[in-house]
């Protein structure tokens, strides 16, 4: 392929974008530029995949300047995996909007186009600056996304998101600033290793990871997390948190494997962290008493243990880390979307006021059911494997303690997600159960004849795009072998970063 | 050792700007730090041992380093967006200070 398409990644979904905030077209043109993007991304990451299949990297110097002032561009087989992923969940996410609706809404959906375009920039980028950057082109749309549509206090949330982001952004912006002091410059390619050499660099990456660190929620500065997420419309929490927190779990991946070239001094700080984070999340779910609320802070415990991969930076660690991330991403955003489903139809997430969804939608809980599963790691799904190899790198770097854990957070998220499962799918309607009905008619004896107001049927196009998701973690779990050898792929370029430095710095 | 002074007194009075309750107050403390962190890229230059970038000044090794500035213009633009779009979170919805709660 010729790498001078790499930018393509970024440009065609923001041509679409801008096309979109002016173009008046009818709504299934507009529908067809808002879903086109997102599509062709996935196909061409696709491509991607089956190029850099056996390690190869592709680079690329956007305008063709020379290295150190161009924005330059790589692609490996881990950023193509998470390119694959991240268009994936952008393309039903958005189908989802389009279901309910969201999408007529002014300048949604170029907001979710420049967003995608950000993550894929910050995917590919070689650069430290450019990743902040693209970083904050991913951001700034969703800020508007945010206060935009959702739930009572999405302002509020809203208010604690930016203050959060923007705090985090200049944390990072700082880190950069003390990297290009100590080590003269930015680029990726030209840090490889400076961080185990210098303790300087070392500080500067420090402060970067940090603020990374803060974006991806991991305890003990998660708490912005549950407080936002769970405000935005249904289709965005899942849009976010497919593609935000994951954005920056792949940049601590990528720059501690290359900064840092895997230093062992500093391991021990991200597996007290990473573990503590799988705890703290999972126990913060039992307090919860809405669908989102709970699965929020299951994806912060999930984040823990998807980061332990670095944090045990084995060949084995790293592949499992980047397994567990994939399949984490369509897991978490497929329940997002069945719990959203039920939101945008009832009304309501709240545990209490809603029941017997499963008698009256079927296939709904059969999509919830195999998400959850896979999200706990029963077989066949996903997340089985996913878990397992986890372990199985735990265990061989001897870290039994986190091992333990980890198999008990298990269980604790397959309690929360039957909780889940015994609050809105099974049990009776409180609606029916209170009696709550309102008179339709008065009988010929003079006594009044209620009747429950029928619950609305849900939409098939609303359950569709959780299909799909549920349907690839099932397909993942039973072809695990597939992204298996991709993740070995993609753990090897990080154990030896030597062919990602070569190819970036051009020689 | 001016620069290293001043970024440290707007970084503390940002802190203590952030920590109070009004979003406008943030929204200043922000501005702040943010600032004190375009000096802080400005100084990852070498400010100390270079001089301004005229032609024919100097040899190009003593001239201002162009690439931090680079930086700070787009960290500048962002830093502004976000500012504004913050006031107007700050003025629309309804007031959430949570004084009375206490």
């Amino acid at each position: 392929m010729n790498s001078a398409l790499l930018p393509l990644f970024v440009a065609v979904p923001l041509a679409s974008a801008g096309l979109l905030t002016f173009l008046p077209g009818p709504l299934w043109l507009r529908r067809t530029l808002f879903l086109a993007p997102s599509a062709s991304v996935m196909l061409a990451a696709s491509w991607l995949i089956w190029l850099t299949r056996d390690g190869a990297v592709y680079a690329h110097n956007v305008g063709l300047w020379p290295n150190g002032i161009a924005i330059p561009f790589v692609a490996d087989v881990f950023s193509a995996l998470m390119l694959w992923t991240t268009s994936l969940l952008a393309l039903v996410c958005s189908m989802f909007a389009v279901a309910t609706g969201d999408d007529r809404k002014t300048f949604f959906a170029p907001l979710v186009l420049v967003l995608t375009a950000g993550v894929s920039g910050a995917l590919l980028t070689g650069d430290i600056f450019n990743m902040f950057v693209f970083i904050e082109v991913m951001l700034l749309p969703s800020y508007g996304l945010l206060a935009m549509l959702g739930a009572l206090g999405r302002l509020r949330a809203g208010r604690i998101y930016v203050t959060v982001n923007l705090l985090t952004s200049t944390i990072f912006l700082a880190g950069v600033a003390l990297v290009y002091a100590a080590a003269g410059t930015v680029h990726l390619g030209e840090l490889a290793g400076a961080a185990k050499e210098s303790p300087m660099v070392a500080v500067g990456m420090g402060v970067v990871i940090l603020a990374l660190s803060i974006k991806a929620a991991v305890v003990p500065v998660h708490g912005w997390l549950a407080r936002t997420y769970p405000f935005a419309s249904p289709a965005i929490t899942a849009l976010f948190s497919g593609l935000h927190t994951k954005v920056a779990i792949y940049a601590i991946y990528r720059l501690y494997a290359l900064v840092f070239d895997g230093d062992s001094k500093f391991l021990w700080i991200g597996v007290v962290a990473f573990t503590l984070t799988m705890l703290i999340g999972v126990l913060g779910a039992v307090g919860e008493n809405t669908t989102r609320s709970i699965l929020v802070f299951h994806m912060i415990s999930q984040i823990g243990y998807i980061l332990l991969g670095v944090a045990l930076f084995t060949e084995i660690g790293l592949m499992a880390g980047v397994f567990y991330l994939i399949h984490h991403m369509i897991v978490k955003a497929s329940l997002f979307l069945s719990t959203g489903a039920i939101e945008h139809t009832h009304g309501t997430g709240a545990l209490d006021r809603l029941g017997g969804i499963a008698k009256r939608e079927p296939l709904l809980a059969l999509v919830f059911m195999g998400a959850a599963f896979s999200l706990a790691g029963l077989p066949p799904f996903s997340g089985f494997v996913a878990k397992l190899t986890l372990v199985i790198a735990a265990v061989d770097d001897a870290q039994w303690t986190v091992a333990v854990v980890m198999i008990g957070v298990s269980l604790i998220t397959l309690m929360s997600m039957l909780k889940i499962w015994g609050g809105v799918f099974w049990g009776k309607d409180p609606r029916e159960e209170n009696g709550d009905g309102t008179p339709v008619a008065v009988g010929s004896n003079g006594s009044t004849v209620t009747e429950t107001i029928a619950r609305p049927k849900i939409k098939a196009s609303l359950i569709i795009p959780g299909l799909i998701l549920t349907a690839t973690t099932l397909c993942i779990g039973l072809g695990a072998q597939v992204l298996l050898d991709l993740s070995a792929q993609a753990a090897a370029g990080l154990m030896d970063t030597s062919g990602y430095v070569e190819a970036v710095l051009g020689r | 050792m001016t620069l290293a002074i001043t970024i440290g007194i707007m970084v503390a009075g940002g802190v203590y700007l952030m920590l109070q309750r009004g979003m406008v107050r943030i929204v200043l403390g922000l501005l702040l730090v943010g600032h004190a962190v375009n000096l802080l890229i400005m100084s990852a230059g070498g400010v100390f041992r270079r001089d301004q970038p005229l032609v024919g000044s100097g040899t190009t090794p003593f001239m201002a380093d162009p690439l931090p500035q680079a930086f700070v213009l787009t960290a500048i633009v962002i830093a502004f967006s976000i500012a504004i779009y913050m006031l107007t979170l700050a003025a629309s919805g309804s007031d959430d200070d949570t004084e009375d709660a206490s």
